[in-house]
C-alpha cells in the first residue's frame, strides 16, 4: 500500500519556509550578523594585540585560581605554550573566542528557557521533544540554513553552534530546579516567599551545581561544533583541521586536533571545578 | 479565646472533586468514593477550634489526613471546601497577597524532615523568614541570634545544617519558625524523625519554651505518647475524619469509639493521670499553734496516723506523726514545733502518677499536693493511686 503513496514533499516544504524567511527577515539577520561579526573580530584582535605569553600566563593563572589545582594550572601553561610553539596561536584565539561567544549566547537563552520549563509543566512538555530533536539532528544540517540568514563566516557558525549546544543547558537548568526537594519548596512557601524570592533564594542556588554541569556540556558541544563549522568558514583550529583534511596532511591535522583537545581539557576542568565547588 | 477555627473542611485529591463531594455528603466512605470516582478523600469534613495559647495535637496514623490538614491551615494545600478562620479572618477567602502576609507574620512552620536550606548557614536559615520580609540586615541578625539562643544553639550561627545532628537541625527549624515571632506554630511531625531519647528531650524543651513564649501550637503526630505528653487537647483522626477530640484524659478515660479504645489501650495510663486526679481532700490539718495533745486528738478523730501542719495561710509547714506526738506528750512538750518533720514530699497538681510511684515508695509519708504558693490542696496515699488505676479498667 505504502508503495502507492508518492514521496511527501517534505524537502520542498522546508525550503519554502526557509525561502520565505530568507526573503522577509534576512535583512535583519544579515545586519545582526555584520554587527556580531565585528564584535567577534574585535575581541579576537584584542586578544591578539597582547603578546601570546601574557595571555597564556593569564589563562593558566585563571585556571589555577578557579580550580585551586596546581596540576591544572601547569597543564594549561604547558599546553598553551605548545600550541603557540606549533604556530597555532591565532587559530586557537579564534576558536576560544567563537566558543566563548557561542556559549555566552547559549547560556543567555538556555538558562531562562530552562527556568520557564522547570516552573511551567505545559512548556516543559512542549520543549522536551524539541530539545531531543535539536540534539539528535546531525549537526551539519544546521549549517545549511545558517548561511542564507547570516552569510558565510563565524556568525553562521555560532548560530548553528548555539542551536546544537543549547539543549543541555536548558535541560539541566530545568532538571536542577525540579530536583530541589519538595519540602524546601514547602518551607519557602510556608514563610510567605513570593515566586521570585523562592526562585532566587532557594531554587536557583540549589540548582547551581546541575546548571554548571549543563554549562560544561554546552562548552564541550560548542567545541565539537566549532570544528564542523569550519566548513562554512568559521576559521580557527577547526579551519586548520579542515585544511588538513582537504590536503590529506595527517601531521598538520593531528597538530590542530591536539590544539582542540588541549583547549577542551582546560575548559572542561575549569567548569567542572566551578560546578563541584558550590554547596557544602 | 479562639485563635483558629476550622469549619467542615474537605480536601479531595483528583480532578473531579464535585463528584466526590456529592458522595461524601451522602455518607459514603473514603474507600467507596475512591472506587466509584477515582477521587481520593484527604479530609472528609473536619471541624475544630484551636484556643489561643494552647497546644493542640492532631493525632492519627499515616493516611489519616493529618498532614494534609495542617497544610490546609496555611494553604500549602488548597482546601476543596470548608472554611478556616485565623483571628476571625477567613483564610480560605484570602487573596494570594493577603495569604503571603499571613504566612510571613503569623504562621511559623516546622517540618518533619527539618527542611533547612542546605546552601545557607544556620543563621541565614533562621533569618529566612525575615529576609523575605525585607527586614534590614542588622535587626534580622539580632532577631535570629536571640531566636537561636532560645533553642540553645548559640555559637552555631555560622555552621551549615549538614554539620549538625538531627536534633540540632530541628532546633534550627524551630528557631527559624520563632524568628518571625509568629502567633501560631504549625509543627508537622516535628520530632518524628528524631531518635527516642532526643525526641523526649525536644518534647520537654518545647513545653518549657511554650511556658515562656506562649504561642498557639498545632502539633501533628502519629505517636500517642507524644500527643498525651505535650497536648493540652487532642484531635484524633482516622480516614480523614475526626473520631474524637478532647483533653488527653478525656480520650483515655472515655474513648468515643471502639477505634479510639483500641488505640489507647496500650497507653501507660500512669503517664496521663495526674496528681490532681487522684488526690483526696485534706480533711483535718494541724496548725503551728496546736500542742501535741490537740494534734494527737485530731488524728485519732480522723483515724489517721500522720497529719499535715499548715500556717494561717494554709501553707504547708510539714507533717507530724502520731508516735512523735505521743512521745512529745510524755516528755511534756507544749508545742509541736519540735516534732514537725519538714522533709515531707510535695508535688504540684499536674505531676503524672508515674512520677509519684518512686516518691511514695521512698518514704512512709503521704504526698502533699500543693500549688505554686505551697498552699495545701490535697493529699495522696498509696491506696488512692491504686484506686484510680483500677477505676479506669472498670469503665
Amino acid at each position: 500500500m505504502l508503495l502507492f503513496i508518492p514521496k511527501l514533499p517534505l524537502d520542498k516544504g522546508i525550503e519554502a519556509i526557509i525561502d520565505f524567511l530568507t526573503t522577509n527577515i534576512s535583512f535583519i539577520t544579515k545586519a545582526i550578523s555584520r554587527v556580531t561579526e565585528g564584535g567577534i573580530e574585535a575581541f579576537i584582535s584584542f586578544l591578539l594585540y597582547f603578546p601570546p605569553w601574557l595571555i597564556i600566563i593569564l589563562i593558566a593563572l585563571v585556571a589555577f585560581l578557579i580550580t585551586r589545582s596546581r596540576g591544572i594550572g601547569i597543564f594549561s601553561l604547558i599546553g598553551l605554550l605548545l600550541i603557540w610553539n606549533l604556530g597555532l596561536w591565532t587559530a586557537t584565539v579564534t576558536t576560544i573566542s567563537l566558543v566563548l561567544f557561542a556559549t555566552f549566547i547559549t547560556i543567555m537563552l538556555g538558562i531562562p528557557l530552562g527556568i520557564v520549563a522547570a516552573l511551567y509543566e505545559g512548556f516543559y512538555k512542549v520543549i522536551m521533544p524539541i530539545l531531543d530533536f535539536m540534539q539528535t539532528m546531525p549537526a551539519f544540517v544546521y549549517l545549511i540554513p545558517a548561511i542564507p540568514f547570516f552569510g558565510l563566516g563565524p556568525v553562521s557558525a555560532a548560530f548553528a553552534t548555539v542551536i546544537f549546544a543549547m539543549p543541555p543547558s536548558i535541560r539541566l537548568t530545568a532538571l536542577g530546579i525540579r530536583q530541589v526537594p519538595v519540602e524546601l519548596i514547602e518551607a519557602a512557601d510556608a514563610f510567605g516567599s513570593t515566586r521570585m524570592q523562592k526562585l532566587f533564594k532557594v531554587q536557583l542556588p540549589l540548582a547551581t551545581q546541575t546548571m554548571m554541569a549543563g554549562v560544561n556540556q554546552t562548552i564541550m558541544l560548542s567545541l565539537s561544533m566549532v570544528v564542523i563549522a569550519a566548513m562554512i568558514g568559521a576559521g580557527g583550529l577547526g579551519g586548520e583541521v579542515w585544511k588538513a583534511i582537504q590536503r590529506l596532511k595527517t601531521g598538520m591535522g593531528f597538530e590542530a586536533g591536539l590544539g582542540v583537545v588541549i583547549i577542551a581539557i582546560i575548559f572542561d576542568r575549569i567548569t567542572q571545578k566551578a560546578a563541584g565547588r558550590k554547596n557544602t | 479565646m479562639i485563635k483558629i477555627k476550622v469549619e467542615n473542611l474537605v480536601k479531595v485529591f483528583g480532578n473531579q472533586p464535585e463528584a466526590a463531594m456529592k458522595l461524601l455528603a451522602q455518607g459514603f466512605t473514603k474507600e467507596q468514593i475512591l472506587e466509584k470516582t477515582k477521587q481520593a478523600i484527604g479530609i472528609g469534613g473536619v471541624s475544630f477550634d484551636v484556643h489561643e495559647g494552647e497546644i493542640l495535637v492532631i493525632m492519627g496514623l499515616s493516611g489519616s489526613g493529618k498532614s494534609t490538614l495542617i497544610r490546609c491551615l496555611n494553604r500549602l494545600i488548597e482546601p476543596t471546601s470548608g472554611k478556616i478562620y485565623i483571628d476571625e479572618l477567613e483564610v480560605t477567602a484570602m487573596t494570594l497577597k493577603e495569604l503571603r502576609e499571613l504566612r510571613q507574620k503569623k504562621l511559623g512552620m516546622v517540618f518533619q524532615r527539618f527542611a533547612l536550606f542546605p546552601h545557607k548557614t544556620v543563621q541565614q536559615n533562621v533569618e529566612y523568614g525575615l529576609e523575605i520580609q525585607d527586614v534590614e540586615p542588622g535587626l534580622r541578625a539580632q532577631k535570629a541570634v536571640s531566636s537561636l539562643e532560645l533553642v540553645g544553639l548559640k555559637g552555631w550561627e555560622s555552621n551549615y545544617p549538614s554539620q549538625l545532628s538531627g536534633g540540632m537541625q530541628q532546633r534550627v527549624g524551630l528557631a527559624r519558625a520563632l524568628a518571625i515571632d509568629p502567633d501560631i506554630l504549625l509543627m508537622d511531625e516535628a520530632f518524628s524523625a528524631l531518635d527516642p531519647l532526643i525526641k523526649r528531650e525536644m518534647q520537654d524543651e518545647l513545653l518549657a519554651l511554650q511556658n515562656r513564649v506562649k504561642k498557639t501550637i498545632v502539633f501533628i503526630t502519629h505517636d500517642l505518647d507524644e500527643a498525651i505528653k505535650i497536648g493540652d487537647r487532642i484531635v484524633l483522626m482516622k480516614d480523614g475524619l475526626v473520631v474524637q477530640q478532647g483533653t488527653p484524659e478525656d480520650i483515655l478515660t472515655n474513648p468515643a469509639t471502639e477505634y479510639v479504645e483500641k488505640f489507647v489501650e496500650n497507653v501507660d495510663i500512669s503517664k496521663v493521670l495526674t496528681a490532681q486526679r487522684v488526690m483526696r481532700n485534706v480533711g483535718t490539718v494541724a496548725y503551728l499553734k496546736d500542742g501535741p495533745r490537740t494534734v494527737l486528738r485530731k488524728m485519732q478523730d480522723a483515724g489517721i496516723s500522720s497529719i499535715f501542719v499548715v500556717n494561717n495561710d494554709y501553707m504547708i509547714q510539714g507533717i507530724v506523726m502520731a508516735e512523735d506526738a505521743a512521745a512529745a506528750i510524755e516528755r511534756g512538750e507544749k508545742s509541736v514545733s519540735e516534732i514537725i518533720r519538714r522533709d515531707t514530699p510535695q508535688v504540684v497538681p499536674g505531676t503524672p502518677i508515674s512520677e509519684l510511684y518512686t516518691m511514695m515508695s521512698n518514704g512512709s509519708y503521704p504526698l502533699a499536693v500543693v500549688d505554686d504558693d505551697s498552699k495545701l490542696l490535697g493529699v495522696i496515699i498509696k491506696g488512692s493511686i491504686i484506686a484510680a488505676l483500677a477505676g479506669r479498667s472498670e469503665s
